[in-house]
C-alpha cells in the first residue's frame, strides 16, 4: 500500500470541556477526492485548521505523505505542500488580484526575504499569477483590487490562491458556498479539472454538486467519524440520512 | 512612484542642499533637527503603517544609540567613528531581543510591551548615574568627522545630515516597496492567510523591527551628534508618541507622510513656541484639525483632494 496523502491518527480537540474533535481517524489517499461532510458545528473547519496548523490538536497526529506535521507550523505546512481555501472569504481586499495571488507564489518562493527588489521586477512569476488566475476565468480582472469583485469571484480568486502553489493536499473549505446555480456549475467544473496530482479535501454542503467529484465521503457529527465510505455507501447509511439528510 | 511626486522629490532636494547659502544659522539648525526627527518617523513608520504594529517605545532605539556613542566618547576615551559603529550595533541588538519579546503580542499587547520596554530604559538612564550621569546628561561629547571634515559648523553638519538622510530614505523606500514589504503589508492585513500561504509571519514582523530599530539608531547617531549633549528625557513617551504622531499626521503607510508629520511637529515646536508659549496646544489643535479634515493624514488627504480637481475638471 502506498503511503496515504493525508493520514489523521487518533486526533483530539477540545475547546475547555467542548470537545470539537473525538477521535478522529481519517486516511486519504494520493490523489483522491474526499468529501467532509456534516451537519453545521460537526468540527469539519476544525478538523481542517488542525490540518494546516492553525490550531493544535489536544492529542493525535497527523501525517503528511507519511511524514509527521503535527508541531510544524502553518507556513512550514504550506511549504509542504498544503494549501487551503477559507469558508469566509480572505483576501487582501486593496490589492489587486494579480498581487493576490503573487503572495500566494512569494510565500513558498525564497524571493519573500528579497528587500531590496519589488515584485513589479519578477516578470515570471507575475506571468505565473496571470497564469493561476486565467485557471479560473479571471485573467482578465487582474488588475481590479479585490474589493471590486462580486462575490462569487472572489470565491474562484480563493481558489486561484490555493491553485498557483500547485498544492501537494488542497482543503477546500466549502467552496460553493453562497453562490448561484450557474457559478456552482463553473467551479464544479473547476474543481474536477484540477489533477490528480494534487490531493483534494473538500468540505461542501451542497450535495448534489459534490458528490459526483468525491471519491469517498467522511461523515463528522459532533466531532466524530460517523460513517467512512463510497459516496453510494455513505448516502444510503441509515445514520446519515437520520443525522445529516433529514430524511 | 509617479512622475510628478518624482519631480516633486527632487525639487525638494535641491532647495534642501541649497538651504545653507539661503538661510540664516538658525534655520539650517532647525532644518538638521527635522531631518533627524523625519528619518525617526520613518523608521516607524515602516512598524506602523506597514506592519500594523503601533509601538509606543521607538524612541528607546534613539536612546540607547545616543548614549552608547556618549558614553564611549566621554568615559572610554573611544574615537566618534567607533563609538558610532558601536552605537549602531547596540541600537540593533536591543531591538533584536525586544522584537523577540515584544511580538509574540500583536495590537494593544504589542503597544504595551514596546512601551514598558522603554520605560524601563528611560528608568535605567535616569537611575544608572554611574554611567549615564543621570539627570544631569553626559555633556561635553565630540561631533564625528567623518574622512576628516569637521563638521561643527551648522552647515557642515547639515549637509552630513542630508546626505545620511537621503540614505535613510532610498533604504527604508527600497525596503518598503520590495518583495519583502509586500509580504510585510500582507501580514498586516491577513496574517492568518499569510501564514496559510507559506510565510513567516512573526519572522516578517522581526525582521522588519529589528531593520526600524537600526534606522531609529542612526537618527539617535544624529541627534547626539547634533545637541553634543543625551539626557534621559531623548527616551521618553514623550518622544515616541512625538514620533507616533508624526506618523499618523503626515500619513502612516505612505513614503512622505512622515516626513511630512516630522516637519509639521518639529515647526510648530521650534519657530512657533518662540512667538506662542502654549506651542503644545497650538500642536493639538493642529491634530484636530488633520483627525477632521483628512483622517488618514496629510498625505492621503491631499491625493484625495488632487484626485477630486483632476475628476472636477474633466
Amino acid at each position: 500500500m502506498t503511503t496515504p496523502a493525508l493520514f489523521i491518527d487518533n486526533l483530539h480537540k477540545r475547546f475547555g470541556g467542548l470537545p470539537a474533535t473525538r477521535d478522529v481517524t481519517m486516511r486519504v489517499a494520493q490523489g483522491e477526492r474526499r468529501l467532509v461532510i456534516g451537519p453545521n458545528g460537526a468540527g469539519k473547519t476544525t478538523l481542517f485548521n488542525q490540518i494546516t496548523g492553525d490550531i493544535a490538536p489536544t492529542s493525535g497526529a497527523i501525517y503528511l505523505f507519511g511524514a509527521d506535521v503535527t508541531r510544524l507550523s502553518p507556513a512550514q505546512r504550506a511549504h509542504r505542500g498544503i494549501a487551503r481555501t477559507y469558508q469566509i472569504i480572505t483576501l487582501f481586499q486593496k490589492d489587486t488580484l494579480e498581487h493576490n495571488v503573487m503572495l500566494a507564489l512569494l510565500g513558498l518562493s525564497r524571493r519573500r526575504f528579497d528587500i531590496l527588489r519589488p515584485l513589479s521586477r519578477f516578470p515570471d512569476m507575475r506571468a505565473a499569477a496571470r497564469e493561476a488566475l486565467a485557471l479560473v476565468g479571471l485573467d482578465g480582472a487582474a488588475d481590479r483590487t479585490v474589493s471590486a469583485l462580486a462575490y462569487g469571484e472572489k470565491r474562484r480568486l480563493e481558489i486561484a490562491l490555493a491553485l498557483a502553489q500547485k498544492p501537494k493536499l488542497l482543503l477546500l473549505d466549502e467552496p460553493m458556498a453562497g453562490l448561484s446555480l450557474e457559478e456552482r456549475k463553473s467551479v464544479k467544473s473547476l474543481i474536477a479539472s484540477i489533477p490528480r496530482t494534487t490531493t483534494l479535501v473538500m468540505i461542501e454542503h451542497d450535495m448534489d454538486t459534490a458528490l459526483d467529484l468525491a471519491d469517498a465521503v467522511t461523515l463528522l457529527h459532533y466531532g466524530k467519524v460517523l460513517v467512512d465510505g463510497s459516496p453510494q455507501a455513505v448516502i444510503s447509511d441509515p445514520q446519515t440520512r437520520e443525522v445529516y439528510l433529514g430524511v | 512612484m509617479s512622475r510628478a511626486s518624482l519631480i516633486l522629490a527632487l525639487t525638494a532636494l535641491v532647495a534642501l542642499a541649497l538651504l545653507p547659502f539661503y538661510a540664516g544659522e538658525y534655520f539650517i539648525n532647525l532644518a538638521s533637527q527635522i531631518l533627524i526627527a523625519a528619518i525617526f518617523a520613518s523608521s516607524l513608520n515602516l512598524l506602523v503603517g506597514y506592519g500594523g504594529l503601533t509601538s509606543l517605545g521607538h524612541a528607546a532605539f534613539v536612546g540607547v544609540s545616543a548614549y552608547v556613542f556618549a558614553w564611549l566618547t566621554t568615559h572610554a576615551g573611544a574615537g566618534p567613528a567607533v563609538a558610532a559603529a558601536a552605537a549602531l550595533v547596540g541600537a540593533t541588538i536591543v531591538a533584536c531581543v525586544f522584537g523577540l519579546v515584544a511580538l509574540r503580542a500583536t495590537g494593544l499587547g504589542f503597544l504595551m510591551i514596546t512601551l514598558a520596554f522603554s520605560q524601563i530604559l528611560w528608568g535605567l538612564a535616569y537611575r544608572w548615574a554611574s554611567v549615564t550621569n543621570g539627570d544631569n546628561g553626559i555633556s561635553g561629547i565630540p561631533r564625528f568627522s567623518p574622512f576628516g571634515l569637521s563638521l561643527d559648523g551648522a552647515a557642515a553638519f547639515y549637509w552630513f545630515t542630508l546626505a545620511l538622510c537621503v540614505i535613510a530614505f532610498a533604504a527604508i523606500a527600497a525596503f518598503a516597496s520590495s518583495a519583502f514589504g509586500a509580504a510585510l503589508r500582507g501580514t498586516r492585513d491577513e496574517p492568518r492567510r499569510m501564514a496559510a500561504l507559506g510565510h513567516d509571519v512573526r519572522l516578517i514582523r522581526w525582521i522588519t523591527f529589528v531593520y526600524a530599530g537600526f534606522w531609529a539608531g542612526v537618527a539617535g547617531l544624529l541627534y547626539v551628534n547634533y545637541n553634543k549633549f543625551i539626557h534621559p528625557s531623548a527616551m521618553s513617551i514623550t518622544n515616541s508618541a512625538e514620533g507616533l504622531l508624526a506618523v499618523i499626521a503626515g500619513g502612516s503607510g505612505t513614503l512622505a507622510g512622515p516626513i511630512v508629520g516630522a516637519t509639521l511637529i518639529m515647526l510648530l515646536k521650534n519657530y512657533v513656541s518662540a512667538y506662542v508659549e502654549r506651542w503644545n496646544m497650538l500642536l493639538g489643535f493642529v491634530f484636530v484639525a488633520i483627525v477632521l479634515i483628512a483622517p488618514d493624514g496629510v498625505i492621503p488627504g491631499l491625493r484625495r483632494a488632487a484626485a477630486r480637481i483632476r475628476g472636477g475638471r474633466k
